[in-house]
């Protein structure tokens, strides 16, 4: 796997609309902005209410998933466009989903729906038919995923990449500052972790910064072991997706999995360590 | 709070017309091009060497709003065409630091 394979500009998306192969999807929390205009043929998904399982917390089963793809019209054979707002969190969140069920022609737009508006692009408001499909997804992949337990068994062996940022890291917030401050678990971060915040692996239109910027970001400046499995984590697992899209998609790192329980399951539990402050 | 202050997510609608702010340090404003709300283009929070806090895209009305930690900050607006303004605010708890910026 390498850039090429998953990550495509806006260019190639451009000249893909309307091919028969490629399913073009908008992924967001929200989704009205994909209802005010989104990439032509373009279909949603709905980051809570389609990817996540509506009374537990945890995502969608694997039936769950095949029922949503084959109601959205997503075929096993479709190469599969992902985007969104968020610089790509919830698309790149998508991204490691569609990958833990197995389908594997999936690619993400580089800069996401962010640098298709700055750079003035064609927005649409119409909703596109697809016939429904038959899809067949495989079973969970928890080669990429990590619960709590692996988590804490992790403490001072693996490499804990905390990707929030700065001041949530050092227990200042519980949330990223766009959102008010009102959860009620701990603030601080998992022993050992190291905090390389989401955004230093963008660059300001939201497309990823490059291969050598990304390695220097993670193993000079950070101080990750690249011989060592690595976990990645941050609220609620989505800005930690976009982390784990660039060392394990983008950079090729072997054995990296993304903690979705992320903080707001590890600050709430009992008795675990925390450790407060700034990183190094 | 609405459904956003369950996820991560900036709201994508843009922000609603009045913050309930507590004992927030909140930062909001509006973003005018040529008279008319910039309805398309982003508002960036960044700290100390432009490190980046945090990002939402402007509202219908050219809104936006961060809940902030007390401190000094930079607000960067992008906008289609090339469009960028930035200005320095400060936020504290309990107030609404309003930034009206042309651009």
């Amino acid at each position: 796997m390498s850039r090429s394979d998953v990550l495509v500009d806006a260019d190639w998306a451009e000249a893909h609309i309307g091919d028969p192969g490629v399913v073009i999807v908008e992924v967001d929390e929200d989704t009205s902005a994909y209802d005010k205009g989104h990439i032509p043929t373009a279909i949603k998904l709905d980051w809570k209410k389609d990817l996540q399982d509506p009374v537990r917390r945890d995502f969608v089963d694997k039936t769950g998933f095949e029922a949503l793809l084959s109601e959205r019209g997503i075929s096993n054979d479709d190469t599969v466009l992902l985007y969104g707002g968020n610089n790509n969190w919830f698309a790149a969140y998508a991204y490691w989903y569609f990958k833990l069920y197995g389908h594997d022609q999936i690619l993400l737009l580089d800069g996401g729906r962010k640098k298709w508006e700055l750079d003035s692009r064609e927005l649409s408001t119409d909703v596109p038919e697809r016939p429904r499909t038959s899809y067949t997804a495989k079973e969970q992949d928890s080669s990429l995923r990590a619960l709590r337990d692996e988590v804490l068994g992790a403490i001072g062996k693996r490499n804990l990449v905390d990707v929030r940022s700065p001041d949530e890291f050092a227990g200042r917030l519980l949330a990223p500052a766009h959102l008010p401050q009102e959860q009620a678990q701990r603030g601080g971060h998992i022993p050992t972790a190291r905090n390389v915040p989401w955004s230093k692996a963008a660059n300001e239109d939201g497309t990823f910064r490059s291969d050598a910027e990304l390695r220097s970001l993670y193993e000079s400046e950070a101080g990750l072991d690249f011989g060592r499995d690595t976990i990645a984590y941050c609220r609620i697992g989505e800005r930690s997706a976009h982390t784990w899209f660039v060392l394990h998609e983008l950079l090729d790192q072997p054995n990296v999995k993304n903690y979705d329980g992320s903080w707001t399951e590890y600050g709430s539990l009992v008795g675990v360590p925390i450790e407060l402050g700034d990183g190094r | 709070m609405s459904a956003s202050a369950e996820g991560c997510g900036a709201p994508a609608g843009g922000v609603s017309a009045s913050a309930a702010t507590g004992s927030q340090a909140v930062v909001e404003g509006r973003v005018v091009h040529q008279g008319a709300p910039v309805a398309t283009g982003y508002a960036r929070l960044l700290g100390t060497g432009d490190e980046f806090v945090a990002e939402v895209p402007l509202g219908e009305d050219g809104g936006f709003r961060f809940y902030a930690a007390p401190g000094s900050w930079t607000l960067r607006v992008l906008a289609p065409g090339g469009l960028r303004a930035e200005r320095s605010v400060e936020a504290d708890y309990g107030q609404v630091t309003k930034v009206d910026v042309t651009i």
